[in-house]
């Protein structure tokens, strides 16, 4: 038996291997910025202002921060049922287009109707595209990271479509200027301001909610035991009478319903008040489908501990936006270091799992089984006991 | 509609099917490797991105298209060897991983294209090769034997691969390793070692097929390669994991585009729904994934690291 001390250093350790991670993505980034004969310094104190230097700063970071909460939170619940949703792009953008379509035709119901109407239309939107998925992998064994990958392509083929036809803005076509966007909305859709006349909006807070309602739904209630169940082993779950197949339709409908409520805060959050698109899906989500998978990792696969990783990663976005106009490179630094923080936190994960599995009996010696049978190597999309930080039994 | 019925736009659509079917054919053969063995590399699209823009660059400045390859194979020699250590040595999950070397790969392809080129100029293609006698022959002649070298080139590999992966011994361990490593791994078979090199051929052939990609359309744009990575990897479960049935997919693939583009340049499509024709190639995929996943199942080990004992 080990000390808890023991068992806690191990954790602590953990938890700062996403952190070196980032950090050693950034020394890349600094070394491709002296390449690019920028200032590597300047461009990094300038991100670490930038993104948490002022009030303003904070804020920015907190509403980047929001559409990662959303996917995280989505990728968890798929991933519980081991299930990986690298949908979450395209799920944001058919939320943002339905919800958009709903305030389009809707009345002027006012705010307490409207709003939530909105909002539920992009979970709609986003549970469809992630129940094709859902059901293609269970009905028909479809690998749900092939298909979620051609629907982000259908995606954004649909919004170029809609937003640069049906969805036009009539005033654009009068100017003849057709600029792939919808007229203004609903301002009764708007998502309300907080604290005053900043850019701050209720979305935040949305998503912190959902993140508390996911924790709940996933260890308080029948429907998330059957999602880890069948995560952590199918065949036992269908013996013990779980429904397995719906399960997964579920799991991965959830986890779009979630991105898709990302696109219509995108949407109804946006400084212009109207769905726009420049052509590609990361114009609108800003590869939060993409980078909230990261966040959900960073946040161990746990709903609650992915809101303090949303919030320091949606920093890392914003700090780098401001690297950028500092230093004066392309803003596709961004996505580059993007990259590098993805590759460098997928690639430590594992050392994150080992140090919380339970204290192996021999440390450093691949050929010894590991004591646990959970989040053993055997099964790698661990969702499983071995990655959870502590919210499973509490 | 009848104009599409003319000699010269059916040999279009053959000729340019056969054209725009290489890139794809070439980058799902070198993921056939590595999906064989069982390790699904997801960074397809972003090492081609990397391999169009450094085989671009090189064409720019040097004015030679051989060079231009070879900077491709060297890009995807390295990126090969950096996937390679990601999905075998660290053991990552292999479903998000690709995901970050695809964001890299796209952010720094244009990146440096705009630090270092900015304005997109046309370079030197590969020389066209005309088939003595063969491409002669009326029709068949202009729609198979008229293209530029690095096409048959490709389809060469085709055989090739057949021989390497079914007929040879290492061809044997790939397929070992890939469907039960426990026991190849007892038989004396270093998994790591078989994946190492299989993924590094991979990562080889996507940016192989980058640079074939931006050298023969003589151009580099930003995310030129439009998703054709994921197409390319959605090709392998689409051949059944089999170097002739990604043939016949990549084939497919190239006449659906050409044919889309075809009925585009004679307004058959109207302009308003060229979005909608541009979903085509996706839908086809998922469609295919289906009929396909109800006969053919992939690899057992796909997807799984190996931890001996474990």
């Amino acid at each position: 038996m080990t000390s808890l001390d023991e068992v806690q250093k191990r954790r602590l350790l953990a938890y700062s291997v996403p952190i070196l991670a980032v950090l050693s993505a950034l020394v890349i980034g600094a070394i491709m910025l002296i390449a690019l004969g920028a200032d590597p310094i300047k461009g990094f104190s300038k991100l670490f202002s930038g993104a948490f230097g002022s009030t303003s700063a904070l804020t920015e970071t907190a509403l980047k921060a929001t559409p990662l909460l959303f996917v995280g939170v989505g990728i968890t619940i798929a991933f519980r049922a081991n299930v990986i949703n690298i949908g979450g792009e395209g799920q944001m953008v058919a939320g943002g287009l339905l919800s958009t379509i709903v305030a389009l035709n809707a009345p002027d119901l006012g705010p307490f109707i409207l709003i939530p109407l909105v909002l539920l239309a992009g979970l709609v939107g986003g549970a469809i595209w992630g129940a094709i998925p859902g059901a293609l992998k269970a009905y028909y064994g479809v690998n749900e990271i092939l298909s979620t990958i051609m629907l982000n392509v259908v995606a954004v083929q649909l919004m170029n479509y809609l937003l640069r036809g049906p969805l036009i803005d009539p005033l654009e076509v009068e100017k003849g200027t057709r600029i792939p966007q919808t007229e203004r909305l609903l301002e009764s859709a708007d998502l309300p301001r907080l604290f005053g006349s900043g850019r701050f909006h209720i979305g935040p807070l949305v998503a912190i909610l959902a993140a508390v309602v996911a924790y709940i739904l996933l260890w308080r209630t029948p429907i998330g035991y059957r999602i880890r169940a069948v995560g952590q082993n199918t065949s036992a779950s269908r013996y013990a009478g779980i429904p397995v197949k719906r399960t997964i339709v579920l799991a991965l409908t959830m986890s779009g319903a979630l991105c898709g409520l990302a696109g219509a805060v995108l949407v109804f959050g946006s400084e212009s008040h109207r769905m726009v698109t420049d052509g590609s899906t990361a114009g609108f989500t800003g590869s939060a489908g993409f980078n909230g998978i990261v966040a959900a990792l960073f946040g161990g696969l746990h709903p609650l501990w992915t809101i303090p990783a949303s919030f320091l990663f949606g920093g890392l976005l914003v700090g780098g936006l401001a690297l950028q106009r500092a230093v004066q490179v392309p803003s596709a630094l961004i996505l580059a270091l993007n990259g590098l923080v993805v590759i460098f936190v997928v690639s430590s994960d594992r050392f994150r799992k080992r140090l919380l599995e339970r204290p192996p009996v021999v440390i450093e010696d691949d050929d010894n089984a590991q004591p646990t049978a959970v989040a053993s190597s055997a099964d790698p999309p661990g969702p499983a006991g071995g990655a959870d930080p502590g919210g499973g039994e509490t | 509609m009848s104009d599409l019925f003319t000699q010269s736009a059916i040999i279009a659509v053959i000729a340019g099917g056969i054209r725009l079917a290489v890139p794809l054919l070439v980058a799902s053969l070198g993921e056939t490797y590595g999906q064989r063995s069982g390790v699904l590399n997801l960074g397809v699209d972003g090492i081609m991105l990397l391999g169009a823009f450094g085989g671009y660059y090189t064409v720019l400045k040097t004015g030679s298209p051989w060079l231009g390859l070879l900077v491709g194979i060297g890009i995807g020699i390295i990126m090969g060897l950096v996937s390679a250590l990601m999905a075998v040595t660290l053991k990552a999950e292999q479903g998000i991983s690709g995901i970050g070397v695809f964001l890299f790969g796209l952010g720094f392809s244009d990146l440096l294209f705009q630090k270092w080129v900015g304005t997109p100029r046309p370079i030197t293609k590969f020389p066209k090769l005309d088939i003595p006698g063969l491409s002669d022959i009326p029709w068949l002649g202009e729609m198979f034997f008229q293209h530029s070298v690095v096409i048959y080139l490709a389809f060469a590999a085709i055989p090739f691969s057949m021989w390497v992966i079914n007929k040879t011994t290492f061809g044997m361990n790939i397929r070992a390793v890939g469907e039960n490593p426990e026991a190849a791994d007892s038989l004396g078979v270093s998994v790591s070692r078989v994946r190492w090199a299989t993924v590094t051929i991979g990562g080889t052939l996507a940016g192989v097929a980058g640079a074939i990609l931006a050298i023969d359309l003589g151009i580099f744009q930003q995310n030129i390669t439009n998703a054709q990575g994921f197409i390319a990897i959605a090709l392998v479960y689409f051949g059944a994991w089999r170097p002739l049935g990604i043939m016949l997919g990549s084939l497919l693939y190239g006449l659906v585009n050409a044919l889309v583009l075809q009925m585009k340049v004679l307004e058959i499509i109207p302009n308003d729904w060229s979005d909608i024709a541009a979903m085509t190639p996706a839908v086809i995929t998922i469609l295919a994934l289906v009929v396909v996943a109800s006969r053919f199942s992939p690899p057992s080990a796909l997807t799984k690291p190996f931890t001996r004992g474990a």
